[in-house]
């Protein structure tokens, strides 16, 4: 393979992205604007909480450093996972789904500049997200601790082989994956890769035990605890090998056996995923080609029954909306994921110390309010899954609703209900789960209850919103649709909302406590503008999405 | 009867249809003909309510698509040329659906599809997933569903693409005795003896605009030529393309 048969391979994808730099520079000026203001916004608050925080353990005398550390090991490990995830995600796209391929698996085009190009084009998809929000981080490391001027480069020198390590791992995984499993079944092989992740999920968090760090009080010496922060987590991840990397050049004491084994293990990866690519490639890609026949059950009566009152064309879309989703295993597959990611978040909830001596009322009810925050984080996260697609999702079958006499308004309300719904009662079990957990008083459980219901409205209708105005009907793998420019426009709207929505609230939940706790007046009136401009953005922020959604799609042409 | 008036659409500086103005009146199976990038499926996608014109207007059964969308779209059945359609719904919660888009629902309609899904040798098939289905099933399915909510005017772009010779017959007999009965059809096709032996009226377009129209003896008399409408076609749109390719395999 010549650099010349891969940069070839890859022409038409670098083409389109410098043609829709150019033909599109001019409406595209505002949502750039909108992208770099959001997103300046999003760096600087990330930059802003890991500095200070940086800044607290430089601060702390023997373990400081190490803490420091630790912690840049922690955000590693879960970039590390989601870039495992996102790669064999996206690599049954690249590899097997995308529309080029019938074409360049047709050509005499050379096998290796195939995986090259392939390979290079499922890390920049799956990674650059990672990247962007790696990059504050990494900042933030970097002036906290004097990294110096060759500390930017010493950072992408840990970071590329940091990325390139989980797409030769991730494509090979999916390759095997789709020659293993039956043909007919390709894009089922998700549900598979889902649930090893969960598991993989739930085998990270048992190793890490986050909840000892919390409590140093809970190790025998001093000795102990300190042991458990130098020790790696796993000596064998190469988020391990990123850290000491990173961190041993920010404390002048050199780790360049880190280096070696990131460059020569993501080098040693990409050689085994060629030979597996050409021994099992022509094969998979047959397999993957076959369509996947099954009969549907036969029609129910009971969803007929329950949805009876609804109107003709209303019902009949949640009905497809229902059938849809449930049928695809590539969507539902990910609810177990969702599950074992609550089910892991409710734990750690409960493994807070929030119940032992000398913690206050105070600090028990002030607790589960910081919570919404987290809460907030995992129905973003849904939304944005399952959402924020959902309009994308109808690009190729647009032709059918809009020569129907489908009203734009009800097609997005329809989605806005199916989504919703789940969600809200997914938020109120996960709020309403760690409240009782936790023992938190009446007043806090209604405040968080009544908070995370219209927060989850606000989320859900931001993510429809986000999803109308940045359609990516192209798309051929819907789970990558969230990792779009709208889609990380939304991510970060998302986290505004649930911030500016927290702060509101802070006062008149602070005056509330205080109250009980101190015995210091109650404030009515601060209570009451608090709480009422956080319900009134959370309405707005409902609604606005929406209506500018309906506009977009009543004048979208396809 | 669909009425276009000075109808147009413009892509920025490209003008894809210039102020087209045509009648097809009722009981009428209308063709629409002309190489590829003439303007037709834009054409017919605006008559649809999927493009809004830039300029001019269209009536469907005598209603104004800009001013009442949703009657005008009710009267309207449209078959697009690619069969893009929900996956993972069955043949008959298809069209179950499109019947439910138009507003209808119940016994009637129920029947009307497993009719329709018989006519076209889908019965066997109703119950299975249309990620199952060929490319020419799918393209029946599209066809049934635009008959299921029983329109009186429907857009064809392109109906033969992918269907074997049983059905592309059937959906000719199906075609005629629809528009015997006081329908409208306008269909834009490449097969130009599907069009010569189906279409009252044919309409020959280039370049955004229509370069001739009428009946097949019109077009001949217009054409002064006693050809078939392939020869009429090529004189009309330019028949260079042929001597090129010749000229392009002996170099």
């Amino acid at each position: 393979m010549t650099p010349a048969a891969l940069l070839h391979i890859l022409g038409p994808k670098l083409q389109t992205v410098r043609a829709r730099g150019r033909h599109g520079a001019r409406g595209r000026t505002g949502r750039v604007v909108l992208f770099v203001g959001i997103g300046a916004l999003f760096w600087a608050f990330i930059f802003g909480i890991v500095f200070r925080l940086l800044s607290y353990f430089k601060n702390v005398p023997e373990i400081g450093t190490l803490l420091a550390a630790k912690l840049l090991g922690l955000v590693l490990l879960s970039f590390f996972g989601l870039l495992l995830l996102s790669n064999i995600i996206t690599a049954l796209s690249t590899f097997f789904l995308a529309r080029d391929l019938d074409l360049l698996v047709g050509s005499p085009a050379d096998w290796l500049a195939v995986y090259g190009a392939k390979l290079i084009e499922t890390t920049v998809n799956s990674s650059w997200m990672v990247l962007l929000m790696a990059a504050p981080i990494f900042t933030a490391y970097g002036i906290a601790y004097d990294g110096g001027w060759w500390y930017p480069l010493v950072a992408l020198a840990a970071i590329v082989p940091f990325l390139i390590i989980p797409a030769a791992v991730g494509t090979a995984f999916t390759l095997l994956l789709v020659n293993i499993f039956p043909a007919r079944r390709t894009r089922e092989v998700l549900s598979i890769i889902t649930i090893v992740s969960a598991g993989g999920i739930v085998l990270a968090f048992r190793l890490l035990r986050p909840e000892r760090l919390i409590r140093p009080e809970g190790f025998r010496s001093l000795v102990d605890f300190l042991a458990v922060l130098r020790t790696p987590t796993s000596p064998l991840l190469p988020s391990e090998w990123v850290q000491s990397g990173v961190v041993g050049w920010l404390t002048y004491e050199g780790d360049p056996l880190s280096f070696v084994l990131l460059w020569s293990t993501a080098a040693a990866l990409v050689v085994f995923g060629a030979l597996i690519h050409r021994a099992l490639y022509a094969r998979a890609f047959s397999k993957a080609q076959e369509s996947a026949g099954r009969t549907a059950a036969p029609r129910g009566r009971i969803a007929d029954v329950m949805l009876g009152l609804i109107p003709i064309t209303r019902r009949e879309l949640v009905l497809k909306e229902f059938r849809v989703f449930f049928r695809d295993t590539t969507q539902w597959s990910q609810l177990i994921l969702l599950v074992v990611l609550v089910l892991v978040y409710i734990f750690n909830v409960r493994l807070l110390p929030l119940r032992g001596d000398g913690v206050t009322f105070f600090l028990a009810n002030m607790v589960p309010f910081l919570n919404l925050i987290l809460a907030g984080f995992v129905l973003a996260s849904i939304a944005a899954r399952f959402l924020f697609p959902t309009v994308s999702m109808e690009g190729r079958t647009w032709w059918l609703l809009k020569a129907s006499p489908l009203s734009m308004r009800d097609l997005l309300w329809a989605k806005f209900w199916v989504g919703t719904l789940p969600l809200v009662l997914l938020a109120l079990g996960i709020v309403f789960a760690t409240d009782v957990l936790l023992g938190v008083s009446e007043f806090m459980t209604a405040v968080s209850v009544g908070t995370i219901t219209l927060m989850t409205f606000a989320l859900a209708g931001l993510a429809i919103g986000f999803g109308t105005i940045f359609p990516q009907f192209e798309t051929e793998n819907v789970a990558q649709i969230p990792t779009s420019f709208g889609g990380l426009l939304f991510m970060m709207t998302a986290i505004a909302l649930i911030g500016a929505t927290i702060i509101l609230e802070a006062r008149p939940v602070y005056v509330y406590l205080s109250a009980r706790s101190f015995g210091t007046p109650m404030d009515a009136t601060s209570m009451v503008i608090g709480f009422s401009a956080a319900g009134a953005l959370c309405l707005v922020a409902t609604f606005a999405p929406i209506r500018l959604a309906l506009r977009r799609l009543e004048r979208l042409e396809r | 009867m669909i009425r276009l008036s000075r109808l147009t659409k413009r892509y920025g500086d490209f003008t894809a249809v210039a102020g087209v103005d045509l009648v097809v009146p009722r009981g009428e199976l209308f063709g629409f003909l002309g190489p590829n990038g003439a303007g037709k499926t834009t054409t017919l996608r605006m008559i649809a309510g999927i493009l809004q014109p830039s300029s001019g207007t269209v009536e469907i059964a005598g209603i104004d698509l800009a001013k009442d969308p949703m009657a005008a779209k009710s009267k309207l059945g449209f078959i697009p040329d690619r069969p893009f359609i929900y996956e993972k719904l069955t043949g008959a919660e298809f069209l179950r659906f499109v019947a439910g888009l138009y507003r209808q629902s119940g016994a009637d309609i129920e029947r009307r599809g497993d009719e329709l899904l018989a006519l076209f040798d889908l019965g066997e098939w109703k119950n299975e997933l249309v990620e199952s289905y060929s490319h020419g099933m799918r393209q029946k399915l599209i066809i049934a569903s635009a008959f299921v909510h029983r329109p009186e005017v429907i857009v064809v772009d392109e109906p033969m693409v992918g269907l074997d010779p049983k059905a592309a017959r059937l959906l000719k007999e199906l075609f005629r005795e629809y528009v015997s009965r006081g329908n409208t059809i306008m269909m834009s096709t490449h097969t130009l003896e599907v069009a010569e032996t189906l279409c009252d009226r044919i309409a020959i377009v280039q370049k955004g605009t229509i370069r001739a129209l009428g009946t097949m003896e019109e077009l001949r008399a217009n054409a002064r030529s006693g050809a078939d409408l392939e020869e009429i076609f090529l004189r009309l749109t330019g028949e260079s393309g042929a001597r090129t390719a010749v000229q392009v395999l002996d170099a």
